[in-house]
């Protein structure tokens, strides 16, 4: 049985259905990232396991229990906010003791717990603080530290890392699936960074419009991707339908091909029997560091992104463009077919 | 073709001034400073000296000179003591009243009414401060006169109104500055990101206990910053305890007495609120708010 179930959530402010009819089941121990653009409806689904926001319709359940309509303390997760949301006028560790405190945990053994959360974090320094006094990268893991202290069986993230730079962010994603791991918490995480979604979940909620349009491994939402709004939205993606998918692939069907899957040959060369290809000329050639990304204009009018990675050194790999006349290729098994 | 150049024009002023910090300073703070040394801290000094001034009992002549029979006066007399403590009572009863009624209020406006109530709110707080004040005052009497609204509303059910008293006072300037109080704790609660309430139910804690552990400390300045406007202007009033007191003798009612007859003691007993005010500002600067008002 799922941790987590649940089945037909519905919500709607006014006339914007924010979340339409979401069926989904979480298990226990899962780090599950619920991804997509801002206004796809994550954040509300979100706050409705969280019970800050009252579903209109369907049903949640934690470990069997339905909690649907519980108020948020009365449930078993805990939150870390997007701005962290830690009290201003409280001092890190009193912060960190709120939420024992309001669990009537004896004044010492909360100290002492609280004291813990923080040194988990490697905050020990700043307990007597004020948040204001801290970092943006500190106030994040004091709310996380916060969040942790009350074991909670669900941990529920609403992208927690998004005002942090880039670098620390990183760091963030490797500690937060280090802390998930080790405490064995179920992270429910949301974000609209399709790339720090694939780095840190074992399987990805991809919504748009209030919808889920697929769940997956991140392997399976790249690689095989259920709607064309998928393709595109994670990484680059060549789409291909109707009439130009039908002169390649001899019938009507929509197609998504990564520009890393596809290469280009010269025009004269030969390809090997499970590859398909097709005739371009190169309308640019846009060096990016790592690879180089080339917009292609194939034979029957359409265009192409292809992305190499540049590996000239290795002496293997021909360079080519603006106006050169190539080839591209692609393994069949690279070209996944979208059912919708 | 000729080509027309923009000269660039000298400034001797701005230059100057940008070379000149403390000119600069002293030009900008020429105005105000006059303002306040020359017509409020100058008058305050005056009110203060004319304090130990003498007066002929029968002539009511003034004469500079120096005593302290005023002061002693206003500090040892039972009247004067009664009507300074009275007074700090009253100013303090308004402010705790205003409070009492602005927090909820203000809880409800900000994060319960929906927005059409909230404008219709934050409205009927404001306009009365449209009135007149002695307007408001007369409303208050003709509300709680012998034969006013009050009783008449209420004589079906058997109670009569306490007739103008210390309470009716007390209600009339809580009436007077409830906006004062009212509009600051609305603003502060406000204030508070939405995301602390969520914070703090998702840890567990209810209702009330998110009031008194979050709401009340963040909004703390505020009501500091409310209550000096409470307390300070109930301190001064005269007015009110004269239409709505009755027999009801305020501090300032006193002065207003005395201020023809015996301008002296006028200004020695003014002494009293002044130095309630300045220990209430220096209870309110050790709670650390003044700094964030």
């Amino acid at each position: 049985m799922a941790l987590i179930e649940i089945r037909n959530l519905a919500k709607a402010f006014g006339t914007v259905k924010a979340v339409d009819d979401v069926t989904l089941d979480i298990g226990s121990g899962e780090f599950i990232t619920l991804l997509g653009p801002s206004g796809s409806g994550k954040t509300t689904v979100l706050r409705m396991i969280a019970g800050f926001e009252d579903p209109d319709a369907g049903s949640i359940s934690l470990a069997g229990e339905d909690i649907t309509h519980l108020p948020p303390f009365d449930r078993d997760v805990n939150t870390v906010f997007q701005d962290y949301a830690l009290f201003p006028h409280m001092t890190i560790q009193e912060n960190v003791e709120y939420g024992l405190r309001t669990r009537k945990v004896p004044k010492v053994e909360r100290a002492k717990q609280a004291l813990d959360a923080i040194a988990s974090v490697k905050l020990e320094q700043t307990a007597d603080r004020l948040p204001h006094q801290l970092s943006g990268g500190q106030r994040q893991r004091i709310a996380l530290a916060r969040a942790l202290v009350l074991r909670p069986r669900v941990l529920l993230l609403d992208e927690p890392l998004g005002a942090l730079d880039r670098q620390l962010r990183e760091e963030m994603q490797i500690e937060l699936k280090k802390i998930q791991r080790d405490a064995g918490i179920t992270f429910i995480f949301v974000t609209h960074d399709q790339e720090e979604a694939m780095r840190m979940s074992d399987r990805i909620v991809v919504f748009n419009e209030g919808k889920v349009e697929q769940v997956g491994t991140p392997q399976d939402v790249y690689n095989k991707p259920a709607t064309r709004f998928v393709a595109g939205f994670l990484g680059a993606a060549n789409i291909l339908s109707g009439e130009d998918a039908k002169k390649i692939f001899g019938k009507s069907k929509t197609v998504s091909i990564r520009p890393e899957r596809m290469r280009l040959q010269p025009s004269n060369s030969k390809i090997s029997n499970d590859e398909s290809s097709v005739s371009a000329v190169v309308q640019e050639a846009a060096f990016v560091g790592a690879n180089t990304v080339y917009i292609v204009e194939t034979e029957f009018g359409f265009r192409l992104n292809v992305s190499k990675t540049n590996t000239e050194l290795l002496g293997q790999d021909k360079s080519f463009a603006a106006g050169d006349r190539v080839l591209v290729v692609w393994h069949n098994s690279q070209a996944a077919e979208i059912p919708a | 073709m000729t080509q027309v150049v923009a000269k660039k024009q000298s400034k001797p002023i701005s230059s100057y001034l940008l070379r000149r910090t403390k000119v600069r300073l002293l030009s900008i703070l020429a105005l105000p400073m006059t303002w306040i040394v020359g017509v409020y801290i100058v008058s305050l000094f005056l009110l203060l000296i004319t304090a130990f001034w003498n007066v002929d009992p029968f002539t009511s002549l003034v004469s500079p000179g120096f005593n302290l029979e005023n002061f002693k006066m206003v500090l040892t007399v039972p009247a004067y003591i009664a009507t300074s403590i009275r007074t700090l009572l009253i100013a303090l009863s308004v402010t705790a009243i205003c409070i009492f009624f602005a927090i909820p209020l203000g809880i409800y406006m900000a994060k319960i009414a929906k927005p059409w109530v909230r404008n219709l709110l934050a409205v009927a707080i404001t306009l009365p401060l449209w009135a007149g004040y002695l307007v408001k005052i007369i409303a208050m009497r003709l509300v709680f006169t012998e034969e006013g609204f009050f009783n008449w509303a209420m004589a079906p059910f058997g109670i009569r109104g306490p007739g103008f008293s210390i309470p009716i006072v007390i209600l009339t300037l809580t009436y007077l500055w409830f906006p004062y109080m009212a509009l600051p704790v609305y603003t502060a609660i406000r204030q508070i990101p939405p995301n602390l309430f969520d914070a703090s139910s998702d840890m567990g804690a209810k209702g009330f206990t998110t009031i008194y552990r979050v709401v009340f400390p963040l909004i703390t300045p505020a009501v500091i910053a409310g209550s000096v406007f409470t307390f300070s202007l109930s301190l001064g009033d005269y007015l009110a305890a004269r239409f709505t007191g009755g027999a009801t003798q305020m501090i300032g009612s006193i002065i207003a007495q005395n201020i023809n007859l015996n301008p002296p003691v006028a200004a020695a007993y003014s002494m009293i609120p002044i130095f309630f005010i300045v220990i209430y500002l220096m209870v309110a600067r050790r709670t650390g708010s003044l700094e964030r008002m």
